[in-house]
């Protein structure tokens, strides 16, 4: 360790904050134990940077996760929120649990493919069809990397293992069954697109209901040869964005110029902007139809379709429906939840 | 199918001399979905307006509508309200299974039938009523289509005649059961009335059973113990319910959603509580426990395919230290075996819940009295231990109904256990999870949301440290789970304690619990009675089991554990616990039909026992 001394000291320059004052470092978790160059642990670092920019309180945060290499990384990014490693697959209702005894946290959940698509595929299903406020990442390998590689049900027709065995069954596109179940905001991205995953996670952070995120993440040690769809050369020659994402907070003044023509601008519910710079004509993200269709067209021409595929700012969230008081049902006092004598005396003489 | 398991007595002389006042039991036999239910229940409650104490259990089939059940009514005037072998009055609606019910009857018997059955021709040694139905059915004027229900109503005139229930008893009880609907009540009172008219007209009263008025049931309730249940949870302050409809559990939720709807909504319109259907029992108990972790009071009801499903989540509340309510409304098993069957069959596979090492808290709850105190119980053990609890109830208690003394206003403030607030932590600067400060193994959590720096834990099902921490290393495992163990320990001292019956010097003791004891308090009066045997009780409230059951089986010579399952599932549960020159003295007598057991059954088995 090397130290540097003058004689005469400059001020330390003011660390860093964001708008709520606090440094990049306050975002930030245990180190990784994931391999080196795991992509999972660069979607680690757009959580941290987007959560850091957004001006989200750590410690309202909770983390979510199952069972995989995707769900050990919530102990990676934001020591300072809550976390709950769960049992493989049923992420989903702890989560939701933990949503009806506190309406304020911000949930994330991360996860993986195969936490998600098989294993968790009921819970997953659930999930989003009540549109519960969560943000829900899917660290998408294509293969089971704590298990040493085998193959996941998001792994591509045909696509290999290392051993060279040979996938013969379709994948399940996670994005189209979130649309058609019910999620409000349902996009794809790469770990290594670092500008559109970023982006894509601060505009989930505005978002109200579900968020589905599924983010390719190659496993750099059981499924990145050739012979792999989920690899990073093949991401790199095959991602398809579907238009460039550009997100202005609510909170941020500044009015970026935009052209109405090529460019659709989404209101989210916290007045948030979600801008979307078309490179395809004609996308409308609020059309399931179309949203479906496009994602299948995408699998027909091998391509990996990016970007947000389906967004509806409006929706009510099951937590909305529930209709529950203001105050988390966690911390509301004896006062509220014990029923008065006169309730009980009037339950008994029902009964008598 | 025989609903009954004894082989009918050889005549016994002459019938019509004795008379039985108070003492009785009623079986009708009805198709499901013939809308009985509302008759049976006006027939109990016009018995228990009379004063004498009363039970009614419903033996019905997995099925909406078409196959046979049976309803019974014990009527006792000592109280005794567990389910009786003999059935006294046979009220046969039921064309399919008339004969057989007839055949299980014991000699003296009567049998009230619809003319066209003809039973009085299967036996000659029953007292027989006939009773043309569909004749009195078309007098009160009902459509076609309700003529068919209020046939059901016409029983109840016939058996409050014979039986001499005070009739204005029977007009007060089916105006209850129908207060919001005047039309239905009515027809329901024209129904009863041409049943009794044409008794009075055209039966003559030939057994020996009378309903005579008494005072045993002034200011008593009725109700079964999963609306008890129910309410004790809204009373327990409970917010987050989440669930999988099976039966034997699902009232108790759906009762419990109709009370917080009433009961738990503040004045502007918002709900103190979230009630929510899962996708199945995995979802329902992960949602318990997230809210759990988040903070709620949470739990979830369900039985034994269910609580089968939640065997990994109850390891991962167990080791992550998080508190659950599960109701386990139990069935016979094992697979879907008999679900509208009773049993306590799930003592085992429940106290052992989940791989590894674990071991989770029970209670056994034996009356609507006991549902209804120990939801408090229950919410409070698992908030003050940081674990699950089972509250083992059963479908006889769960959704049969029951007399009792209306429930007192809960006194106990609600416990929530050790969590840290944000001025905790000011104050202590940090805390370690699952660090035992008190010495009674357990650690003070904190709840997500709470707006301090240091309040975060990592919350996991893996291998950790006291700081929460990921962790492989042996010595933390083992500390941990030693640690965990202490907690098992610590609740001896606060679970309920056991209940004792008797002088404490008798040389046999019994031992037992839940809606068992019906059946051993009456069995305890006909050991002493008819075999002069004098016996203790122990009623287990609770596991793990307290110092009282290590005393009370070292007390006594030989000790009955009376249960309703198998394999002597609570016998194994103590034999585990208790030193090894205490075992042989414990003693098995089980029941597994799936009918509620009864004192008869129990006494004879003891006594054979006994070598008597």
């Amino acid at each position: 360790m090397g130290t540097t001394t003058t004689n005469t000291p400059a001020p330390a320059p003011a660390p860093k904050t964001n708008r709520i004052g606090l440094q990049v470092m306050d975002y930030r978790g245990g180190k990784t134990t994931l391999c080196a160059g795991c992509g999972h642990n660069a979607i680690s670092e757009r959580i941290i940077d987007a959560m850091y920019e957004m001006g989200v309180p750590p410690e309202r945060v909770a983390k979510f996760s199952g069972i995989g290499c995707s769900s050990k990384s919530p102990a990676y990014f934001m020591n300072r929120s809550h976390s709950f490693n769960s049992v493989h697959g049923r992420m989903p209702s702890v989560a939701t649990g933990a949503m009806l005894a506190n309406k304020n946290l911000i949930a994330l959940g991360v996860t993986g493919d195969g936490d998600t698509v098989s294993i968790g595929a009921g819970q997953f299903i659930h999930l989003m069809r009540r549109n519960l406020p969560i943000i829900y990442v899917i660290e998408d390998n294509g293969c089971y990397g704590l298990t040493k590689g085998q193959f996941s049900a998001t792994a591509d027709l045909g696509s290999t293992l290392k051993s060279g065995v040979v996938n013969d069954l379709p994948p399940v596109d996670t994005c189209a069954m979130a649309i058609q179940l019910g999620a409000t905001f349902v996009g794809r991205s790469f770990s290594g697109d670092k500008r559109q995953l970023h982006t894509m996670l601060k505009a989930a952070l505005a978002h109200h209901g579900t968020v589905m995120l599924d983010v390719v993440s190659p496993c750099v040690t059981f499924n990145d040869h050739e012979g792999s769809t989920k690899s990073y050369k093949y991401m790199q020659a095959h991602e398809e964005p579907l238009h460039e994402v550009s997100f202005v907070p609510a909170f941020e003044e500044i009015n970026v110029d935009y052209d109405p023509g090529t460019t659709l601008e989404v209101t989210m519910h916290d007045g948030s902007s979600l801008r979307l710079k078309k490179l395809e004509q004609e996308y409308d993200p609020t059309d399931k139809i179309q949203a479906v269709q496009r994602l299948m067209e995408s699998h027909a021409k091998g391509e990996v379709l990016t970007g947000v595929f389906y967004i509806n700012a409006k929706a009510p969230s099951f937590i909305d429906m529930l209709n529950v008081t203001d105050e988390p049902l966690a911390t509301l006092p004896e006062s509220v939840t014990r029923p008065s004598r006169e309730v009980l005396a009037k339950c008994m003489a029902e009964l008598q | 199918m025989a609903t009954t398991d004894i082989v009918p007595r050889e005549m016994s002389g002459q019938t019509g001399q004795r008379r039985v006042v108070n003492d009785m039991s009623i079986q009708v036999a009805t198709v499901n979905g013939s809308g009985s239910q509302s008759s049976n229940t006006v027939l109990l409650r016009s018995i228990f307006q009379m004063g004498v104490p009363i039970s009614g259990k419903n033996l019905f089939p997995s099925n909406i509508a078409g196959l046979p059940t049976w309803y019974t009514i014990r009527a006792n005037q000592d109280g005794y309200i567990a389910r009786k072998k003999e059935i006294d009055l046979l009220i046969a609606m039921n064309a399919e299974t008339a004969q057989d019910d007839v055949k299980t009857l014991a000699a003296g018997a009567a049998v009230l039938y619809d003319e066209p059955l003809a039973l009085d021709k299967v036996r000659d040694d029953l007292i027989y009523y006939a009773v043309p139905y569909d004749k009195l059915a078309a007098t009160v004027g009902a459509d076609a289509k309700l003529r068919k229900l209020i046939k059901n109503m016409i029983y109840v005139g016939v058996a409050a005649q014979l039986l001499g229930i005070d009739y204005a008893e029977v007009e007060k009880a089916i105006r209850k059961q129908f207060a919001t609907k005047v039309k239905a009540a009515n027809l329901n009172l024209a129904a009863a009335k041409a049943g009794r008219d044409y008794a009075a007209a055209n039966l003559t009263k030939r057994d020996p059973f009378y309903i005579q008025r008494m005072n045993k049931t002034a200011g008593k309730i009725i109700v079964d113990g999963n609306s008890a249940a129910a309410m004790g949870c809204m009373f327990a302050g409970c917010t987050v319910v989440t669930w999988y409809p099976i039966t034997p559990s699902s009232s108790l939720v759906e009762t419990m959603i109709d009370y917080m709807k009433e009961y738990r909504v503040g004045p502007d319109g918002k709900a103190t509580f979230a009630i929510v259907q899962a996708e199945d029992e995995l979802a329902a108990v992960g949602m318990v426990i997230g809210a759990a972790w988040a903070g709620a009071r949470s739990m979830t009801a369900t039985a034994g395919p269910g609580i089968s499903l939640m065997a990994e989540f109850a390891g991962l509340a167990y080791y992550v230290e998080v508190p659950a309510v599960i109701w386990n409304i139990q069935r016979v098993g094992p697979s879907t075996g008999l679900p509208t069957r009773t049993a306590q069959g799930d003592v085992l596979s429940t106290a052992f819940l989940s791989h590894g090492d674990t071991k989770h808290i029970m209670l056994f709850p034996n009356s609507v009295s006991e549902c209804f105190s120990m939801a408090q119980d229950a919410f409070d053990l698992a908030e003050r231990l940081q674990t699950p609890v089972f509250v083992m109830s059963d479908l006889d208690l769960g959704m049969n109904n029951w007399m009792s003394d209306p429930f007192p206003y809960p006194e106990k403030p609600i416990n929530r256990g050790k969590v840290l607030s944000k001025a905790d932590l000011e104050k202590a600067g940090g805390f370690a999870r699952y660090k035992d400060v008190d010495g009674d193994g357990v650690g003070y959590r904190t709840l997500p949301g709470t707006d301090h720096p240091a309040a975060a834990y990592f919350a996991r099902g893996s291998g950790h440290n006291e700081k929460a921490q990921y962790s492989e290393r042996p010595d933390d495992f083992e500390r941990n789970m030693e640690r965990i163990n202490k907690k098992f320990e610590t609740a001896r001292s606060m679970v309920p304690r056991p209940e004792l019956a008797g002088s404490g010097q008798a040389k046999v003791g019994i031992l037992a619990y839940g809606t068992s004891h019906w059946a051993i308090i009456e069995s305890r009066d006909q050991l002493a009675k008819e075999h002069k045997l004098e016996t203790d009780y122990l009623r287990l409230l609770s596991y793990p089991f307290t110092r009282e059951v290590h005393d009370f089986i070292a007390r006594h010579e030989r000790v009955y554990v009376v249960e309703q399952n198998r394999d002597g599932q609570m016998a194994s549960l103590l034999k585990l616990d208790l030193k090894a020159e205490l075992t042989p003295r414990l003693r098995s007598i089980c029941h597994i039909h799936g009918l509620p057991i009864d004192a008869r059954s129990v006494t004879d088995e003891l006594m054979m026992m006994e070598g008597k």
